[in-house]
């Protein structure tokens, strides 16, 4: 990355030569680019007006259909539709910039307030990739798919573009200050007493410092901190156990053994992405002679956790205060009693067996008290600390922040509240039902909202502001356990946005550029002198070393915290949603789209109910049923989820948006959903009782899945799995009772289809740790231009991922003693069944054991996808390569802010292009697609390697899936040189090929699934 | 009843069968052929510009090195048209009111790009690289033909896919060393030929026809037997030249 | 030469002469207003409306691509490749009676083969339309065929596909070529006969200038047994490369050896039912009686019965295979097939084409002809379902369960396949208002022959005044 050393003198330059002009017209500028004819080209296949058909009226269509046809693959009758292609060069180009080649800057995502490292891949001035940031101390260069997806949302037409006030009307931030200026000029007068800013919790240090000036300056105002999915749980349980407010930073490297209480520290709890890696690697088993670490989990919802677990137990929301007691009377020395009562008696026992390398982990929306008996049970197990710590708490959120919120409602309603400024957060949408947030708002005279998008709270505000994506932003982030990192633009902003620390600094001291904030929040950590070197090497690799919060020493204080008895009978449970969240990413197709793990839904949420609830409420999934609680009515389509447990319903967050973009409002196209926010209330937040549902109509719901098998039934070869013990006498996890032991049949051709003395690329897979995060499918996605198709299609089973996650249960439906995860992409068979029927060779294989797939010979027979035992080629049915034209067919009409329609979809257009991989081709209607090894990546470090005069090393080329996979599940190399990685994972004895007796010799090869039972318990 | 027909009727009947018969042949071959001349390819056919810019007076009679203005062609993909800025280094002082040069000092002062038009063009599903083939010593011109000659550029060659594969098929035909300096690395010979070209001195037959971008590889098997050394000693995988994925991703 | 097939009355019914032939045959074209008749017009205008439906949803296909089918991953394939299939089948009755049955001497042929072969070319053209429009990207479909390009491409020589586009279009062309040469001498017929401005020179010219002269006649024997001789082995193999299609895969049910002569059987089996179809009732309705007689239909329905006990054999065998193979994709699609969703569809194929066509041993109910129509609409139907059966079917189930998913055909499916049916139909009915659908000169071939028997059996007796004197057709006045 020596490009990074220069990039913020680059920025630097930058700002210089662009000083004084706007965002906007810089925008403009960005906009003539994107009309080139090179972005245009992007788009298109070698029927050569296939773009332009999509405007055409019927007439010109014929005539252009006709011309086509005739001249469909002449390479010079492009001209003839699209006339003569231009090369805009730069005026001045940028020095370290080579038109071509890719720059990779350092930055930060934020996530809920917690900072993870990015390292933004850029073209020409686009970025158009997010990988891992390897010097981030969570991520470790490894993303999730928030992470992403993120870059999606940086080009979302949707995105709001301009200041707007009242029912859309378009403003400027000049005449936004005047109003705003003023307003808190009459506030200085009383201290600000009428004052309030509402704000999402951050942790950056800019944002922070800002906030207590204007504290200082106004002590009578006051900021209320609300996040609908918060840690509140967590820090008022360690007050409790600890007398302090602290948030516990786990160590699973250390951690032998692990008990969940239906947490989920895989894919939602701050640092779940260092807590995956470091879990997986104290579970990785490498030759027969391993050993593993064991997990417990109590589950209510099915969720990652649990599917990685040794032993699982579906309990209900509500019941595992009781678990989490009953365990602590065990581990303290006590008997435990209540349900279960023998199983946690085992637990305990091996917990104890591991001083300092064992751990009891809280679902953060389990409530204090689980909260506070899981940290006295770790300070009991953990008496030096191994694997846990606590520190202050990362974020300025409160531990209360739904009584802030009451608080500050209550002053709205009592009229005490004149202006309200509320930083990014949607309150209207998600805050608690009864407290009828938006009737407070509307009470309010003078109301500001700051966000990304045009959300219902931004409809109710008088001032709607654009807040800048954080590609085009700069700014600080605190990672989970504390270290400040920076958060870098790689982009000018694509509208007017701004940045939080811009907007305060310009509305409550002076106008400063969000740079010079952050270096000033940073000047004040470092001593002046190695100031600019440390500000420089901080940037560049974009974190401040050592400022991770250090632990404070904390013991249990205080008595057992009495839980709550479990909810007799129904009860609902709040969940948020496993993609969109809170909501805050409901505008991003690859998110909507990407498959629940283990539900595998897609665009929706859905009333998740157990197999036997199910049965004995006589519903089945996609009945629609009414969900009454609070007294307020919402209709929701069923989904039985095997392995949920019984007597709960889930609903999640996120969905029955009303405005906040086309794809997070539309509910025809897309699935749209329900609004779970609209039953919840302060007085549980998590989880209360429900009446019986009425079912409203049966069937009446389809809902879109990407799997709907969930059992493997006969005996075939797919998932291989045992225990660790059954390992140990058979590696090969009983390879011989499907193969009858012969390890290679025969076959009557040639084993090397070449003879080729190159590297041979392959792949292995290892099941054992792969936790199911969906990373990989959307890394896979940002980097192969894969299109979203939308709901309906993904029900006509037409969706476009290269890389699926498959999900098999073992064992009893309603509760499955095995959930395996198994990742497909295409396996590159060495014998490839897609070769020999392609009628023009548009599917052939390639010296290096590559299946290539070349999209402009394929005429698109399917042939190819119907001869694929693995059936991972995917078929564009219709023109779905215009990135997520969804958003151009469905702007909803308010929406169009910044513009009238016309530009709107124009802008649309060119905006989604510039998302496009320059790197690979953009595939159009009518051809098959698949994975590639990423052939990219390959190509162009063999191109660099033959210049150096080297073949590629082990480990330089990594595919997209491989490079965010949390826990290094996916291996790729050479596998004709033993010593690469991938070959010793290859000869390793749980490896093994993919339905082997087809002869098909994939190239990917899977790693069997093991478990690691408890003797005492499975005995 | 009489005849409809007269006889000679027959003769054209039997003429006509034979045209219609013919006719999808006839229509197959003109097609081919249009599809391979310039009418389609554009070779050889002058492309008028925004500034008529001379390769001819930049290259060869100043002698300016290709690499100076297509910066990017040892490092990119692309070999990059340059910046405004590029031309502006020297025509700030020279010509510097030329009314040629207009558009030049306008997109330098409006910050606004110069929109030439493109003379070689791949389709988008086509990866070339510019980098590795100036690293194997592949010269500017065997596929560009004589640029240093031209005045307003052309298209040297169809850029065609059976064009490409004639050598991506038998490289050893188009590879070429210059024994006169065996010191010299691949990369270094491509931009010295054109110093002996400007320079005057001797070529060989073969950098003759290179350099004019007439004959652009040598059917005589010694010449060949040279190349397949040559091919080794850079160690290039020719299998693995002709696979989908060199070029389409 | 001595036919073997034991010559009787019964191939031709009534007094005829040469004369009657030429009027009962040749008015049909040359009289238009014989059809004049709501059945004609009626069913025309059904099947032209519905050749407009096929226009339409070829323009929507090819403005949006096939996602307006049903068909997904896994099933790639769905009613565009069932269709084509059925309708290459359909198109097999013709060339096997023209080619098959003329070089086996069968007599019995020359009253249905213009017909049967009109059918097939129909059929062909039908069948032709889903090759084609099924590739995403149809305009540039002509890469399946070889030549050499700027691409340096060639195609793909090992896949069935292209298999199938020769095979497609030889058996298209020898067929047409076989048709147009029968033509030839009836339209001279038709031509000396003609009367109206317009249809003499048409009638001319299509005629070639045949005069009927003996060089002509030679010339004519010679290439029609040639021709003969070449479409025999064509009528064979054009199903079994369709076939290949499937049995060449690696998709558990399409893997099996049994296709190739499964896949011909079904063939003439749907060939002659559709035969029959076309011509009771057309038989009816221009009182052709006398020279399609219920000896004809007996003879076809025989053909039919066997052909479908070829099939109904081949379906036992699929079944047989998967439970003796022990092979579990096969066995848990043949389960699928058995119980799963599409349960009605194996079902009833086992009905059609097994069941029914039984009824065709009783030789009272051969002679039934409503029996005999319900029966071929039965068969044709079953033939329909058969692929159905074997192409969505097979590509629902997987052999990674994950990747098993529903097949739900689209209203364009059933509009593409309405639309081809349009197309058939129409094309039949120009043909058989504007061609003679019943071979005129082999008729008059045969009768010669039938009165030459006659003679051979009453000896002594005085040769009938009008057995040979007529001038064979068309010789010029």
């Amino acid at each position: 990355m020596d490009t990074k050393d220069t990039q913020s003198l680059n920025l630097e330059a930058l700002r210089a030569k662009l000083a004084g002009k706007t965002g906007r017209r810089y925008w403009r500028s960005m906009e003539q680019i994107a009309e080139t004819d090179e972005f245009k080209m992007w788009v298109e296949d070698e029927f050569p007006n296939r773009k332009a058909i999509l405007e055409l009226d019927r007439r010109q269509l014929l005539k252009y259909m006709g011309a086509s046809m005739a001249l469909a693959g002449l390479s010079g009758c492009r001209q003839v539709f699209l006339g003569q292609d231009k090369i805009v060069p730069y005026v001045n180009q940028p020095e370290e910039l080579v038109p071509g080649r890719p720059l990779y800057y350092a930055s930060t995502f934020t996530h809920a307030g917690y900072g993870q490292g990015v390292l933004v891949e850029q073209h020409e001035g686009r970025p158009t990739k997010i990988e891992g940031n390897p010097d981030h101390p969570e991520n470790k260069g490894t993303s999730d798919h928030w992470m992403q997806a993120s870059i999606l949302s940086m080009y979302d037409p949707d995105r709001s573009g301009s200041v707007t006030t009242k029912d859309g009307e378009i403003g400027t931030w000049d005449g936004f200050f005047k109003k705003s200026r003023a307003a808190i000029a009459s506030q200085k007068a009383k201290k600000g007493a009428g004052l309030r800013i509402l704000m999402e919790a951050t942790s950056s240090p800019t944002l922070i410092r800002q906030l207590a000036a204007i504290q200082k300056s106004l002590p009578e105002a006051s900021i209320h901190v609300w996040d609908p999915v918060n840690r509140d749980n967590v820090r008022q349980g360690s007050a409790l156990a600890l007398g302090k407010d602290l948030e516990p930073v786990y160590n699973f490297e250390n951690a032998q053994i692990v008990v969940s209480l239906d947490a989920d520290f895989f894919s939602s709890m701050p640092g779940h992405l260092r807590y995956a890696k470091d879990f997986a690697n104290a579970r990785r088993v490498l030759g027969a002679e391993a050993e593993m670490n064991r997990l417990y989990a109590f589950e209510s919802t099915p969720g990652l956790v649990g599917a990685m677990a040794d032993h699982r137990w579906s309990v209900k929301a509500s019941g595992i205060g009781e678990i989490a007691k009953g365990l602590y009377d065990a581990v303290s020395g006590g008997t435990p009693s209540g349900p279960l009562a023998k199983e946690l008696a085992a637990i305990a026992a091996d917990l104890k067996g591991f001083p300092d390398a064992s751990i009891v982990v809280p679902g953060d929306h389990q409530p204090a008290a689980v909260h506070a008996l899981a940290q006295m049970i770790n300070l009991l197990l953990n008496p030096g600390r191994g694997c846990v710590k606590y520190i202050e708490p990362v974020t300025n959120a409160g531990a209360f922040s739904d009584l802030s919120l009451k608080e500050l409602v209550d002053e709205m309603n009592a009229g005490k509240v004149e202006a309200i400024m509320m930083l990014g957060g949607n309150p209207v949408y998600d805050a608690p039902a009864d407290l009828k947030f938006a009737e407070a708002l509307a009470k309010v005279p003078f109301k500001m909202h700051h966000g990304k998008y045009v959300d219902e709270t931004a409809m109710a505000c008088d001032w709607h502001l654009p807040e800048t994506h954080y590609l085009e932003e700069w700014g600080d982030a605190r990672a989970y356990d504390g270290t400040v990192t920076f958060v870098q633009p790689v982009s000018y902003p694509l509208f007017e946005g701004r940045s939080k620390i811009e907007l305060l600094a310009a509305l409550f001291a002076s106008p400063t550029s969000g740079y010079d904030l952050v270096r000033e929040t940073y000047a004040a950590t470092v001593p002046a002198a190695e100031f600019e070197s440390s500000w420089r090497k901080a940037l560049h690799v974009g974190v401040a070393r050592e400022t991770a919060r250090p632990a404070v020493t904390a013991t249990a204080v205080g008595t057992q915290p009495e839980v709550g008895a479990p909810v007799p009978g129904l009860e609902i449970a709040f969940r948020s949603e496993p993609h969109v969240f809170d909501g805050r990413y409901s505008n991003n197709g690859w998110l909507q789209e990407l498959p629940r793990p283990l539900t595998q839904i897609t665009w929706e949420n859905a009333a998740i109910i157990g197999v036997e609830t199910a049965k004995r409420l006589k519903l089945e999934s996609e009945d629609v049923i009414e969900l009454k609680y609070g007294g307020v009515p919402v209709n929701a389509p069923v989904f039985v989820q095997p392995g949920h447990a019984e007597d709960q319903v889930t609903v999640h967050f996120g969905y029955g948006r009303t405005r906040g973009g086309s794809v997070a409002t539309s509910t025809d196209f897309f699935g749209g959903g329900f609004n779970a926010f609209a039953l919840r209330t302060s007085k549980a937040m998590s989880f209360d009782k429900l009446e019986e549902p009425r079912k409203v109509a049966s069937k009446a719901h389809p809902i879109a899945t990407t799997q709907l098998h969930h059992q493997i039934e006969d005996d075939r070869d797919v998932i291989r799995s045992g225990t660790l013990t059954e390992y140990r006498k058979n590696p090969s996890l009983h390879e011989e009772a499907h193969h009858g032991g012969s390890p290679e049949s025969k076959s009557l051709y040639p084993d090397n289809i070449f003879e080729f003395n190159g590297p041979q690329w392959g792949m292995t897979i290892d099941m054992n740790v792969c936790i199911g995060c969906n990373a990989c499918a959307v890394a896979c996605q940002a980097e192969n231009n894969i299109s979203v198709v939308g709901k309906e299609q993904v029900k006509n089973g037409r969706e476009m991922h290269w890389i699926r996650i498959d999900r098999y249960y073992m064992g009893d439906l309603a509760n499955p003693d095995e959930t395996v995860f198994q990742p497909i992409a295409c396996v590159h068979c060495e014998k490839a069944p897609c070769e020999p029927v392609c009628p023009v060779a548009a599917t052939v294989h390639s010296h290096e054991g590559l299946n290539q797939m070349v999209y402009n010979r394929c005429v698109g027979t399917r042939y190819c996808s119907n001869n694929c035992p693995y059936k991972v080629r995917r078929y564009n049915y219709k023109n779905w390569s215009d990135n997520q034209k969804q958003f151009m067919d469905r702007i909803e009409p308010i929406a169009k802010i910044g513009g009238n329609t016309t530009t709107e979809k124009t802008n649309g257009i060119a905006l989604l292009r510039m998302l496009n991989n320059p790197d690979v081709t953009v595939r159009g209607r009518g051809v098959m697609e698949k994975c590639t090894y990423c052939v990219q990546r390959i190509n162009n470090v063999r191109i660099e390697a033959k210049k150096a005069g080297r073949e590629p090393r082990d480990g330089e080329i990594l595919t997209a899936c491989q490079q965010s996979c949390p826990t290094q599940a996916i291996v790729f190399g050479n596998v004709a040189d033993p010593e690469s990685q991938v070959s010793k994972l290859r000869k390793d004895p749980r490896s093994y090929q993919l339905l082997r007796e087809l002869q098909t010799r994939p190239r990917t090869s899977h790693m069997g699934r093991l478990r690691n039972p408890n003797p005492e318990i499975t005995a | 009843m009489p005849n409809i027909f007269k006889p000679n009727t027959n003769t054209y009947a039997k003429v006509s069968l034979l045209l219609a018969a013919s006719l999808p042949l006839f229509g197959g071959l003109a097609l081919a052929a249009w599809s391979r001349s310039p009418a389609n390819t554009k070779v050889n056919v002058p492309l008028n510009q925004p500034v008529p810019f001379s390769h001819q007076h930049h290259a060869w009679e100043l002698g300016i090195d290709c690499g100076y203005c297509h910066t990017g062609v040892e490092k990119s993909a692309s070999a990059g048209v340059p910046p405004t800025e590029t031309c502006m280094s020297c025509h700030s002082q020279i010509w510097t009111n030329s009314p040629l040069l207009e558009p030049v000092r306008q997109s330098y002062e409006t910050g606004t790009p110069l929109k030439w038009n493109r003379v070689n063009k791949l389709p988008e599903f086509v990866y070339f690289n510019h980098s590795i083939h100036v690293a194997r010593g592949v010269s500017c011109n065997q596929c560009h033909g004589p640029v240093q000659n031209m005045n307003i550029t052309w298209k040297g060659n169809p850029f065609q896919m059976a064009w490409c594969l004639e050598c991506h098929r038998a490289p050893e035909k188009y590879i070429y060393k210059d024994e006169a300096n065996p010191k010299l690395t691949p990369r270094e010979q491509v931009f010295n030929l054109y110093w002996k070209y400007q320079a005057g001195d001797k070529l060989s037959p073969r950098e003759d026809s290179l350099i004019r971008g007439t004959e652009q590889y040598s059917a005589d098997p010694a010449e060949q037997a040279k190349g397949r050394t040559l091919i080794n000693t850079y160690g290039v995988k020719v299998q693995q030249l002709a696979d989908c994925s060199v070029c389409h991703r | 030469m001595a036919p073997k097939e034991p010559l009787n009355d019964e191939l031709i019914l009534g007094q005829q002469s040469n004369a009657t032939l030429d009027n009962t045959i040749g008015d049909l074209v040359l009289d238009q207003k014989k059809h004049n008749n709501k059945a004609w017009v009626l069913t025309f205008l059904v099947g032209f409306g519905m050749l407009h439906l096929f226009l339409a949803s070829v323009a929507w296909l090819l403005y949006t691509g096939i996602g307006i089918w049903g068909n997904n991953i896994p099933s790639g394939w769905g009613f565009d490749i069932i269709n084509f299939v059925w309708w290459i089948g359909i198109g097999h009755a013709g060339t096997l009676i023209s080619a098959i049955l003329l070089l086996m001497r069968q007599q019995w042929r020359n009253s249905i083969n213009r017909f049967a072969e009109a059918m097939t070319i129909f059929a062909v053209i039908c069948a032709a339309q889903y090759p084609l429009l099924h590739t995403g990207r149809p305009w540039v479909a002509y890469w399946l065929f070889p030549y050499p390009n700027i691409l340096a491409m060639w195609p793909q020589f090992r896949s069935p596909l292209i298999w199938d586009v020769f095979a497609v279009n030889t058996y298209a062309t020898v067929s047409v070529l076989f048709w147009l040469m029968g033509l030839i001498p009836d339209f001279a017929t038709l031509r000396d006969r003609a009367t109206n401005k317009i249809a003499k020179p048409i009638l001319g010219i299509l005629s070639f200038g045949w005069r009927g002269s003996a060089r002509h006649w030679h010339r004519y024997e010679q290439a029609y047994l040639l021709l003969a001789g070449l479409s025999t082995p064509l009528v064979l193999s054009v199903h079994t490369i369709v076939s290949y299609d499937f049995a060449v895969s690696i998709v558990p049910g399409w893997n099996v050896t049994v296709f190739p002569p499964y896949f011909v059987a079904g063939a003439v089996f749907a060939g002659f039912a559709m035969v029959l179809l076309l011509i009771i009732p057309i038989r009816a309705m221009y009182s052709l009686k006398d020279l399609v007689t219920m000896r004809h239909i007996d003879w076809m329905a025989k053909i039919m019965l066997a052909t479908g006990l070829i099939v109904f054999y081949g379906y036992i065998l699929e079944a047989f295979y998967a439970w003796y193979s022990g092979n579990p994709y096969e066995l848990k699609l043949l389960q699928w097939r058995f119980t799963g969703p599409y349960w009605p569809a194996y079902w009833l194929l086992i009905f059609f084409n097994g069941i029914v066509p039984q009824l065709m041993w009783n030789p009272k109910w051969r002679q039934n002809l409503m029996i005999v129509w319900v029966v071929s609409m039965g068969v044709t139907i079953g033939m329909w379902l058969e692929r159905f059966v074997i192409i969505p079917i097979s590509l629902t189930v997987n052999y990674l369960p994950s990747s098993d998913r529903m097949y739900i055909p689209t209203f364009w499916d059933f509009a593409m396949f309405a639309g081809t049916i349009g197309l058939f139909v129409t094309l039949m009915f120009l043909f058989v208002r504007f061609a003679p659908i019943i071979n005129i000169f082999e008729m008059k071939d045969l009768l010669h022959k039938l009165h030459q028997e006659k003679q051979r059996k009453d000896k002594g007796g005085k040769p009938e005044p009008e057995a040979p004197a007529e001038v064979p057709a068309g010789a010029g006045e």
